[in-house]
């Protein structure tokens, strides 16, 4: 049983800050690539307007709520609410890569085969794309691109021991927030947001290498399109992951959190392994197979 | 009462008047009650652009608006009903109506739940805006096939994804709101198979906007790549294929159909107990039937592409899969009018809704059954036939059940009853326009009128000017709908706590009007 009742909280400005940030970014993205070939610059001016004015928001509301967890305001109950909040976000993004991943899986049993004359499509080929033979990956496109595909030894395998690395020492650091050893929590934290660091760096080395030697472009057809694309927002989310993980830090060095209450750790940490699986998933079937 | 106690250290303890208590809001009812006015808003508009549609197709021949415009009117009418008026509908209702049937002192996270309400005008705002705009607003129709949106649409197509990106945060947001609020906050002794169908069909719902919203997010994100970053997800030059775009977006599209249907299936099974004066016939079937919907919803998507070429084992295993579904449904319907049987009867403004949504809806079903036989829809495809199909299941059906919802909880939410009258007016001159409007649109489309398209053969001109007049008929019903709730909201007969004599659940306990925060410490249910 509840001790408390379930905290409601008053009126909050921070959401609707939130929307107008909303509105500026979807109209700023809009513009910005409405105007890629362009010199205008109202779009990314307006984009930039809009992040800002999230951060600021994210602040304020975090802040807002971290004043109010001090105060002792939340119940287990409302924990609850939290953990169960950030599951089912988790669960969204699964879904978001699961359309990328289902574009993958699709282009390499049907489309690619199909246009090569495989299933009843024997004509598709004969009449429309003669010289086309299928293959995966995709190096010739039926247009005629030609690229190069990357190898999944070097780089990523690098890349896929650094991300598991991070799981383990993140995996540390949460074993030690809860035993309340700090020094460990510490140590393991700045380790695996380094790591995280890491692996954004060789990711960036990677698409030079992807240009510049391999010609993999994201106009190189559909093996170029998935692979950048999935290891493209794979990548925002390593980010965005990065930076959670770098803000608990900064949390963690001030001395907030106990070992019962670290929800923000948690969540962080949650986000992080979900990261590395959905790594794990591109590693095997973007690069390995 | 303890939230009191808590609100009084933030010196918030008087309410907010003015734009600042709907801007800063983190109550269900207020943010339940600005997603009921801003569907509201949105229906007048979208069925603004249907009259706009069914003035050029009153006569054969171009007359009114240029085919370019005509395609944004179609476009942005499905848009604008499928994710302004009948989604956000939907989400206040569940706003206003969970926390109270569950005995949750409001959502659980109050706070996020007022962004996600506030993003839905923002969004709206930018689609709206796009139609004014050089070049115009998207015009490549609701589904926004590639190539249509990749290579053919207009420059302003980016405006159009962002907004779709935006009013899918917001939709995933509040379905997180509604799952977390359901698992977490009910009262003590609220066991699962104890909780009203509405808030059982919205969990359902909650689960399939969370599993495809993300998926939808995905299929706008390939065709902005594809026409502005020269990917080829969907061009066959490239190694994709546009037929892909069809099987990402129905991965989507149809487990949406059933977001839009299966709250509704909640609220009839809620009004038609309360003026059968019985329980709900198979409470649990009910349960049941609802879960596998959702489930078969995720494995029936191609029946909607029969005529793309699939191998031939895909068409038989979607068609097959779709007539599955008949099974849930036949059970929700047998059940209602099972609920029915024997009762005793009376025939008040939410029941006439509802027993109208009953007939019409399976009306709907039956023509459903009918496009999932593979080899029929090849005729039927791309048809009016269709647009008869889903205004059925979506106007008789979802619309009609909002409208029963409203009708049914409104006394509740206003604390006075609505003029019975006008109510009345409303019902029979929608019922009957309605009928008009959707049911000779199966005849042109059997006989084989194509679907968006601003003009058509001579044949079907007298069907159509009686299309047009029905539409016309019930968009202007739709003001009387619009005077009633005015008027309601402004004064009226004070109704008692327990609106309905024969009505059951929490809701019924507290005051009418319902007080701003309810069971602030949790009821016991017993």
């Amino acid at each position: 049983m509840q001790s408390q009742s379930y905290y409601v909280p008053a009126q909050s400005p921070w959401p609707i800050v939130g929307a107008i940030a909303m509105f500026f970014i979807a109209v700023g993205a809009g513009l910005t690539v409405m105007q890629l070939e362009t010199a205008d610059l109202s779009g990314v001016v307006i984009l930039s307007l809009g992040v800002l004015i999230l951060l600021y928001m994210l602040f304020g509301w975090f802040r807002h709520v971290i004043q109010e967890s001090d105060k002792g305001l939340y119940s287990l109950q409302m924990d609850r609410s939290f953990k169960q909040g950030m599951s089912w976000f988790i669960f969204s993004e699964v879904m978001f890569f699961f359309a990328f991943f289902g574009a993958l899986f699709y282009a390499r049993v049907f489309s690619v085969p199909w246009l090569g004359g495989a299933s009843n499509n024997q004509m598709t080929n004969e009449v429309l794309w003669p010289s086309f033979e299928s293959a995966w990956p995709l190096l010739n496109t039926p247009a005629g691109e030609v690229t190069q595909a990357m190898p999944w030894y070097g780089l990523p395998l690098i890349n896929t021991v650094i991300l598991l690395t991070s799981s383990v020492t993140l995996h540390v650091a949460h074993k030690a927030i809860e035993k309340n050893n700090r020094m460990q929590l510490t140590a393991f934290l700045s380790v695996t947001v380094l790591l995280g660091f890491v692996f954004l760096g060789l990711q960036v080395e990677e698409y030079i290498h992807a240009y510049e030697a391999l010609n993999l472009t994201l106009q190189s057809g559909i093996y170029g399109n998935t692979f950048y694309l999935l290891t493209g927002f794979h990548g925002m989310h390593v980010t965005i992951g990065a930076l959670l993980l770098g803000i608990v830090l900064i949390r963690v060095v001030k001395g907030h959190f106990t070992e019962q209450k670290h929800f923000a750790f948690q969540a962080a940490a949650w986000y992080w392994h979900f990261v590395d699986v959905v790594w794990v998933c591109l590693f095997v079937f973007v690069y390995v197979m | 009462m303890s939230t009191q106690v808590h609100s009084a250290e933030h010196a918030h303890d008087e309410h907010p008047t003015g734009i600042k208590r709907w801007l800063f809001t983190t109550n269900h009812k207020e943010i339940g009650s600005l997603y009921l006015i801003f569907s509201l808003v949105m229906f007048l508009i979208g069925g603004a652009m249907a009259m706009i549609i069914r003035a050029e197709l009153f006569q054969p021949g171009l007359q009114l608006v240029d085919p370019h415009f005509f395609n944004q009117m179609t476009t942005v009418h499905g848009l604008i009903m499928v994710f302004g008026a009948v989604m956000p509908a939907f989400t206040g209702l569940a706003n206003w109506m969970i926390p109270m049937m569950i005995g949750a002192p409001d959502m659980a996270l109050p706070r996020m739940n007022n962004w996600s309400f506030w993003i839905l005008p923002f969004a709206f705002a930018i689609l709206l805006a796009s139609l004014f705009m050089e070049g115009g607003g998207p015009a490549f129709g609701w589904t926004f096939y590639a190539p249509l949106s990749t290579t053919y649409s207009n420059d302003n197509t980016a405006l159009f994804v962002f907004a779709v990106h935006i009013m899918g945060i917001s939709s995933i947001m509040g379905a997180i709101n509604v799952i977390v609020t359901i698992v977490n906050l009910r009262a003590p002794g609220m066991t699962w198979m104890k909780l009203p169908l509405f808030v059982w069909t919205w969990l359902i719902t909650a689960f399939l906007l969370i599993a495809v919203m993300p998926v939808l997010a995905g299929a706008v994100t390939m065709v902005l790549t594809d026409k502005y970053f020269g990917t080829s997800f969907f061009d066959a030059a490239g190694g994709g294929d546009p037929v892909m775009f069809q099987h990402i977006f129905w991965f989507f599209g149809h487990p949406e159909v059933y977001i839009m249907i299966l709250p509704a299936f909640g609220i009839i099974s809620t009004i038609v107990p309360t003026f059968s004066r019985k329980k709900l016939f198979g409470y649990s079937s009910m349960v049941y039937a609802t879960s596998s919907i959702a489930f078969l919803s995720f494995i029936v998507w191609a029946h909607h592409m029969f005529t793309t070429g699939m191998p031939l084992a895909g068409e038989l295993f979607f068609m097959y899969a779709t007539m599955l579904i008949s099974v849930p449904t036949g059970v929700k319907v047998f059940n209602w009018v099972a609920t029915m049987w024997r009762g005793s009867i009376s025939f008040e403004i939410p029941m006439m809704f509802s027993i109208a949504f009953i007939v019409l809806f399976t009306l709907g079903g039956f023509s459903g059954l009918m496009l999932a036989i593979t080899p029929a829809d090849f005729q039927y495809h791309d048809t009016y036939f269709v647009v008869a199909h889903f205004h059925y299941v979506l106007v008789t059906g979802a619309v009609f059940s909002i409208m029963a919802a409203v009708y049914y909880w409104l006394p509740k939410w206003t604390g006075h009853m609505y003029c019975i009258t006008t109510a009345k007016w409303h019902f029979w001159m929608s019922m009957i326009s309605v009928n008009i409007l959707f049911f000779p649109m199966h005849f042109v489309g059997l006989a084989g009128m194509p679907r968006r398209i601003p003009d058509y053969a001579l044949q079907f001109a007298d069907f159509n000017a009686i299309i047009s007049i029905g539409g016309f008929a019930f968009g202007l019903s739709q003001l009387i709908f619009v005077w009633c709730v005015y008027k309601c909201a402004k004064g009226g007969e004070s109704v008692p706590d327990k609106v309905w004599d024969g009505a059951e659940g929490l809701e019924w306990e507290v005051p009418s009007p319902a007080p701003l925060h309810t069971f602030s410490t949790p009821p016991e249910v017993k």
